[in-house]
């Protein structure tokens, strides 16, 4: 053992599974991404369509950050989640307009098509989803998403329609008003798809005419009634505001969920 | 590869000779912290100087009633900001240190949440520093140290310590939290002194 | 200050190092915790960013950056597990 090249383990002496999530996530770097097209996505946010120089493609839930420079060699750099995965160079963003916000503001007001931005990514592999044949893991899936949390949960909705993967979907989204719903048309057509997203709405301000139950925030019991069952051993992603991913965590936790199989991404906010 | 963002200028960055270089104005009051906000009740909060003799301890009401200065300074962040004729009221170091013999020259600001800087104990004295519990003719905000902060203008504002609740002297300057992780032992904003 | 988690981290650190931080599962040297550091607290301000254990708050890992440089500490972090690209 003198010699400690030689003291590693073996390579097939690694558990597998867990890893398969790094082998589907393709190297990061920066890269110049062309504003293609944008598209007003609710009242306060903006959709924006890139097409990426030399993009490896990107696994669904990751995120890029966004660096922009001013002309006296100022930079501001945040992270956005993606709304579209695999391989391919074109890229789809959704941005929230912060009130206080130095880059949202830019992005969902002043860009247009012909813009240049320079983009780092793709990044991160614990908040990502891949197919059943590719993770080996055919748990059913839940997503929870708050605001523009829904962002990467869409991403990996999207993908999971996309290849017909048979592990069940279900995606509870709690949204201000019926107008501030990201990917409505999408969100509908995957919940009539062939490998269907169960799509639960809660709204908090203001519900279509005609809803069932009045405006108001999630609560434990509609949690418990909203989402796949802890007996179901689902794998639960939580995506929103830092206090909606905490609150929702305990809950879930409080309702039998294995904290291991709860993933969570927290984009602060209040 | 960088290059200019057509439109962007972000938030305004402005210059005034009084600021030492490398410094923009600002007239909001950034927050900067490397933990949660700690919630200090004045009945529980003290302060102490451990020297190599003992420790000195002062509670809320015995800090309080200390002679109070009146500070009118301008303060300069590392993160490029400054902010001018800011106005504190605090116990000056000089007043905490009246009864006290040491022969150590170093110190090390602790804070509520466990945050450290250190800072020449020379560089506490002669009107230089103060233990502040008054911004603005307000209580000290939790978000911007209350109940109460190690204020020492002439350095880059980290070595101002938020939630201060003691000094520790020592025989050797030694780096506090950030110094420990990239940034200058000293950090004298007019020798630009932001990192290693 | 709200903080965010070490899915963030992703970005900065990816500039730095060769491995997928947030998949990364480090060992909090105060409570012993194990956990992938996205599921870690993050609070970033102008600064530097302070990474902080999910279970006891102690500091795990500090990242300064400026211009080019970076100071990366993993103070709080007896020992990071990572994987081999491509196992």
């Amino acid at each position: 053992m003198s010699d400690p090249s030689t003291a590693q383990a073996p390579a097939a002496g690694l558990p597998g599974g867990a890893d398969a999530a790094l082998r589907a996530v393709p190297r990061s770097g920066w890269h110049v991404a062309t504003v293609a097209a944008t598209h007003r996505e609710t009242p306060n946010a903006t959709r924006l369509e890139l097409e990426v120089d030399g993009w490896p493609g990107n696994a669904a839930g990751q995120h890029l950050d966004v660096r922009l420079t001013a002309p006296d060699g100022y930079t501001a750099t945040r992270s956005y989640s993606i709304a579209s995965s695999g391989p391919g160079t074109r890229v789809t963003l959704a941005v929230d307009k912060l009130p206080d916000g130095e880059v949202s503001p830019y992005l969902v007001d002043e860009v247009r098509a012909g813009d240049m931005l320079e983009v780092h990514g793709p990044l991160g592999a614990f908040f990502v989803w891949s197919p059943a044949a590719e993770s080996g893991d055919a748990r059913p899936v839940q997503l929870i998403a708050g605001g523009s949390g829904v962002v990467p949960l869409f991403a990996m909705a999207h993908a999971h329609g996309q290849v017909d993967d048979p592990t069940p979907f279900r995606l509870l989204y709690s949204v201000r008003t019926p107008d501030d719903v990201y990917f409505a048309d999408e969100l509908r057509a995957l919940a009539e798809a062939s490998a269907p997203l169960r799509l639960d709405l809660v709204y908090t301000r203001r519900t279509p005419d005609g809803w069932p139950t009045p405006a108001g925030r999630i609560t434990r019991e509609l949690l418990e009634h909203a989402v796949i069952p802890a007996t179901d051993r689902p794998r639960v992603y939580v995506c929103g505001s830092t206090g909606f991913v905490e609150l929702v965590a305990d809950w879930l936790v409080g309702l039998g969920h294995d904290p291991r199989s709860i993933r969570t991404e927290r984009y602060g906010g209040t | 590869m960088s290059f200019i963002s057509r439109g962007f200028s972000g938030r305004s960055r402005e210059r005034d000779d009084r600021l030492p270089p490398g410094q923009t104005l600002v007239h909001d009051f950034p927050v900067l912290s490397a933990g949660p906000t700690p919630d200090i009740d004045t009945a529980d909060w003290e302060f102490t100087i451990r020297t190599e003799s003992g420790v000195h301890r002062w509670n809320w009401d015995e800090f309080t009633s200390l002679k109070i200065d009146d500070v009118d300074t301008d303060i300069h962040c590392v993160t490029h900001w400054s902010k001018l004729g800011t106005k504190w009221r605090g116990v000056s170091l000089d007043t905490l240190f009246e009864d006290i013999e040491t022969e150590q020259d170093y110190v090390m600001a602790h804070s509520y949440g466990g945050y450290t800087t250190n800072v020449p104990l020379d560089e506490l004295l002669d009107g230089k520093a103060w233990v502040a519990f008054e911004y603005d003719g307000e209580p000290l905000d939790p978000e911007h140290g209350g109940p109460a902060r190690l204020l020492v203008p002439h350095l880059y504002f980290w070595k101002s310590a938020k939630w201060v609740r003691g000094l520790e002297m020592m025989d050797q300057d030694e780096p506090g939290f950030w110094e420990q992780n990239g940034y200058h032992i000293h950090g004298d904003p007019w020798k630009e002194e932001r990192y290693w | 200050m709200q903080h965010v988690d070490g899915n963030s981290l992703a970005g900065p650190l990816a500039e730095f190092l060769a491995f997928d931080v947030t998949m990364a599962t480090a060992r909090c040297n105060g409570c012993g915790d194990t956990a992938e550091l996205a599921r870690a607290m993050v609070y970033t301000s102008g600064a530097g960013t302070v990474v902080r254990c999910r279970s006891c708050g102690q500091v795990l890992a500090t990242l300064v950056e400026s211009g080019d440089r970076a100071w990366i500490g993993f103070s709080g972090v007896s020992a990071i597990e990572v994987r081999r690209p491509g196992s």
